[in-house]
């Protein structure tokens, strides 16, 4: 490389650092954002939250790989980290994990939820604070009396866990029965609630 | 088609692209040409249909951003080469404004060729697909800038 050619390597380095430039695209991108998306602390851990311009879409827990891989296949690649579209949903998340929510109000976009599994979450979201159903209850809600093993899984796949309180959702036995996120985070959703002592 | 989620382009070439604009069109411009360059793409993405190369798909756009940015100054006469007004982040960095000037004047794709190899450190073929060449067409206008540059600082 000679003298000439690395000067003109330096002609890249003046003005505004190119992270604030792509910062102000981000807010220019507005509605052609399809995917916003923030990662929030919780006391569950890191969670990643997506929302569409129809509501919530999507929260994923830290141990959870390609979850915005998926969404880019599933719904739409323009995505973008985007804090200001998920003010409200971070702002209910940590009054509800302060004790001082017992419900959400964030609109929800069910376009990842479809067939038997939205009618197992459909009933699954009527479930109240602090009050726990069964598998083979919901199974029966949702229509189909012998489908509590089904449901199980239905539940397991829910894409907007804690919002659409899955959690909820315990064994006829007594015991806590899974949780996609991992029995612990069940079981301090259901201590939160007050549900399990 | 398989696309990652556009976030991740935007990290993984945003600074690349910026240094390409910041080369080619100057300080004035760069930050426009890269709000248009990624905005372009943004709108286009869900419809690429190859993913195999996004960085050279991403230069393409910034490459022909550039060069509206060019005209539009050519035909509004404003002055070619002014310096950019360094916003309060900027780290002061010595450049060479003769040179820049100099670069700023050379035919577009020569121009481009030149930023792309020299400040964006791109492969021949992709600044071939950038500028809508072949590979070796793009070797051959890197060259004939650089030829271009060395006999204009002769002078």
């Amino acid at each position: 490389m000679n003298d000439l050619e690395t000067a003109l390597g330096n002609l890249g380095d003046l003005g505004i650092p190119a992270a604030s430039a792509a910062r102000r695209f981000v807010d220019e991108a507005g509605e052609m954002v399809d995917i916003a998306y923030t990662t929030i602390d919780s006391p569950l851990g890191e969670l990643i939250i997506a929302a569409t311009p129809r509501g919530l879409l999507r929260i994923g827990f830290e141990n959870e790989t390609g979850v915005l891989d998926d969404l880019a296949e599933r719904v739409s690649p323009r995505i973008l980290e985007y804090p200001a579209r998920l003010e409200r949903i971070r702002h209910e998340l940590g009054e509800y994990f302060a004790g001082h929510r017992d419900r959400f109000e964030v609109p929800l976009d069910w376009g990842l939820i479809d067939g038997f599994r939205r009618r197992v979450l459909t009933v699954t979201a009527q479930i109240p604070y602090g009050g726990v159903a069964t598998y083979q209850d919901v199974a029966r809600r949702a229509g189909q009396p012998r489908g509590a093993r089904a449901a199980g899984q239905a539940l397991g796949g829910n894409p907007i866990p804690v919002i659409i309180p899955c959690h909820r959702v315990v064994r006829s036995g007594g015991g806590m029965g899974g949780y996609g996120g991992g029995t612990d985070r069940k079981e301090f959703l259901l201590r939160l609630e007050g549900a399990m002592l | 088609m398989k696309l990652p989620p556009f976030q991740s382009l935007l990290e993984a070439h945003g600074e690349e692209i910026y240094r390409f604009l910041m080369a080619s069109v100057g300080g004035n411009d760069a930050e426009d040409c890269f709000q248009d360059t990624f905005m372009a793409a943004l709108g286009a993405y869900p419809e690429l249909l190859d993913a195999t190369n996004l960085k050279g798909w991403l230069f393409t756009i910034a490459h022909r951003k550039a060069i509206d940015c060019h005209r539009r100054r050519q035909t509004s006469d404003v002055p070619l080469a002014n310096l950019p007004e360094t916003g309060e982040e900027a780290e002061p960095v010595l450049v060479d404004q003769t040179l820049w000037a100099r670069v700023r004047d050379l035919p577009p794709k020569q121009r481009s060729a030149i930023v792309l190899r020299f400040v964006a450190d791109l492969p021949y073929r992709t600044i071939g697909e950038a500028t809508g060449c072949s590979e070796a067409a793009a070797r051959q206008n890197v060259r004939a800038g650089l030829t271009h540059l060395r006999e204009d600082m002769a002078k």
